[in-house]
């Protein structure tokens, strides 16, 4: 497989074009390097520094610095747990401990079969519908208990597996 | 009593550009190209009165007059909408709600000071709200909203989300714009100021996405308006992020100086269970939290919070009831924003870590009666001595927690203390 197939290249050429210079648009390369391939590895950091001429060792730079760059695999369904203050107040701990033990993981590991992950991690903005938990970086879901999360990890877990097919 | 809103009214389906036309929408950047000159724009915002809504309180249109009017180099406009305070979660209502509202104030704010591209700053986790504003910009350039010649007038100006990616830091205005431009997101020693050295050395303002949405309003209804709506010296609404221990948690927009306990009990229901207040966070976890006395008499504005040693903030509101264990929220914040300190500065590098070190051993009962002064001792050397304000945000909670609910600390300390906790103890308790 290509790093990027033409439609990426010219989708990155429409994103150079919105800044007076390339180095700006890594931050949104590096999100098309993880929506396509999951995390963001040493090989892929030096194929974008190629692509937009910038040195390794920013990007290494980068990448490190924001949290949500993976720096390794996570599982296909990365589940990312608000503990801050308004989700605390609501149960955001327990939701937190409820996922891991029912997933038999700790905070950053990855489930036996790849196909769950979980972190805590900071305030998401979601403090009014606590506690909480985003998805792969995309999808919020607000306001949950023990039952609506058993439910979401189910319906995660049986559209991965029709996907896979 | 109906309530003002400027921004969050109530009208079905306003995020459609169809409906926020027929609404009036997109008329005040029609008026301002069409009869008013940037500056007489400028000069409007500034009678507003209008203050930041991202916690500094900056008179709006003061700051726009900070850019150069003369000058060969390009000029840009950064909106800010990284939100990542905790309990702030307002500007996502807005780009649900009534995102062509921030597109026609983004607009204004560019034709004001001759801005050529305006970058809006959202953090990585609102991929919603990213997608859905970006529709709402898609849409409007559809329409010559944004583009070349806007409205058949000589100005162009061209509008871009950048997406963040996980840094609370990157909320500070040049911390932001390192980040737009590919690099990590550390902040810079002022000055120079943005408007003299912002974007690639460029002149740059940075504006609150809720500050910019009011300016539509005032362009269509006039500054005097606006400055007549709530308190005077802090003009407008304000969203209201409430979440914790109520019982209607949401967003709320009302007008500066509403009472606090109006907005916790008229619109948030009360508290939850009929239950006690016990502390309430007024603007986002880093501002000096106020007492059960204080919350029942409090209006919310700018200078009714800053006579007792708060701030409006974010106006992100977060309640706790008499069962909160206050040392498990203070060091929940603490660890925050030991996790977000970029690292630059020594006192808010390492002092981050101690108070949330010292906290935890609080919180595990091994701490000792001395701990709270060093807790106060190190906010203090924290505070001030660093380049941006993460220092104060690490450093106001710590020390107003420790100031204003003492006992509930003292609590946690064992009579007999240990004599000595030996360094490699401390080191254990290492956020990992």
């Amino acid at each position: 497989m290509e790093f990027f197939n033409e439609i990426e290249l010219k989708k990155i050429d429409e994103i150079k074009s919105h800044y007076p210079e390339s180095k700006a648009a890594l931050l949104p390369v590096l999100w098309m390097v993880q929506e396509k391939y999951g995390w963001i590895s040493e090989d892929s950091m030096k194929k974008v520094g190629d692509l937009l001429n910038i040195p390794y060792e920013h990007i290494l730079g980068v990448v490190t610095f924001y949290t949500m760059y993976n720096k390794k695999p996570v599982g296909k369904i990365h589940l990312q747990i608000c503990t801050n203050v308004s989700c605390m107040l609501r149960g955001g701990y327990e939701l937190f401990k409820y996922v891991s033990d029912k997933l038999g993981i700790k905070n950053k590991e990855v489930t036996a079969d790849g196909m769950f992950s979980v972190e805590e991690v900071e305030c998401l903005g979601s403090c009014a519908t606590a506690p909480m938990l985003q998805v792969n970086n995309q999808n919020f879901y607000e306001n949950l208990s023990q039952e609506k999360v058993d439910k979401l990890i189910d319906s995660l877990h049986s559209e991965q597996k029709v996907n896979n097919t | 009593m109906e309530n003002m809103k400027i921004i969050l009214k109530d009208i079905p389906d306003l995020h459609k550009i169809e409906v926020y036309e027929s609404n009036g929408g997109y008329s005040a950047l029609e008026k301002a190209l069409k009869k008013m000159t940037p500056d007489e724009v400028i000069n409007e915002v500034k009678t507003s009165n209008l203050r930041g809504r991202g916690g500094a309180c900056f008179y709006t249109g003061l700051k726009w007059t900070f850019m150069p009017k003369e000058t060969p180099k390009p000029k840009y406009l950064c909106c800010n909408g990284d939100e990542s305070e905790p309990g702030s979660f307002k500007d996502r209502e807005i780009f649900e709600k009534n995102p062509h509202q921030f597109i026609e104030g983004t607009l204004l704010a560019c034709y004001a000071m001759g801005i050529k591209a305006a970058y809006v700053y959202i953090r990585g986790e609102y991929y919603k709200w990213i997608n859905l504003l970006q529709n709402a910009i898609d849409d409007a350039y559809k329409k010559g909203y944004i583009g070349k010649n806007i409205l058949g007038s000589e100005f162009s100006t061209d509008i871009y989300i950048h997406r963040g990616a996980g840094a609370y830091i990157c909320g500070e205005e040049s911390a932001l714009m390192n980040s737009v431009e590919g690099k990590r997101g550390y902040p810079r020693v002022k000055p120079p100021f943005p408007a003299a050295y912002g974007l690639w050395g460029n002149p740059t303002t940075i504006n609150n996405i809720e500050t910019l949405s009011n300016i539509p309003e005032i362009i269509k209804n006039g500054g005097q308006w606006f400055s007549k709506i709530g308190e005077p010296k802090h003009p407008g609404t304000l969203l209201f992020g409430v979440s914790g221990h109520v019982n209607k948690p949401g967003v709320y927009e009302l007008e500066t100086g509403t009472p606090l306990m109006t907005i916790i009990n008229d619109y948030c229901g009360g508290v939850t269970d009929g239950k006690e207040i016990k502390m309430v966070i007024p603007g986002g976890s880093s501002m000096p939290p106020l007492t059960k006395e204080e919350a029942l008499t409090i209006k919310m504005d700018d200078a009714s919070l800053k006579a007792i040693g708060s701030a409006i903030g974010t106006a992100g509101v977060m309640v706790m009831n008499e069962e909160a264990d206050i040392v498990k929220v203070l060091l929940r914040i603490s660890k925050f924003y030991y996790h977000e300190s970029c690292g630059q500065c020594t006192p808010c590098r390492e002092g981050t870590g101690w108070m949330m070190r010292v906290l935890k051993r609080i919180d595990e009962g091994k701490g000792r009666m001395s701990d709270l002064d060093l807790l106060i001792e190190v906010a203090q050397n924290i505070e001030g001595n660093t380049i941006c304000a993460l220092g104060d945000a690490a450093a106001w909670p710590v020390k107003w927690t420790i100031k204003k609910f003492r006992k509930e600390f003292e609590a946690k300390i064992p009579e007999v203390e240990e004599k000595s906790v030996p360094l490699n103890k401390v080191h254990s308790l290492r956020y990992s």
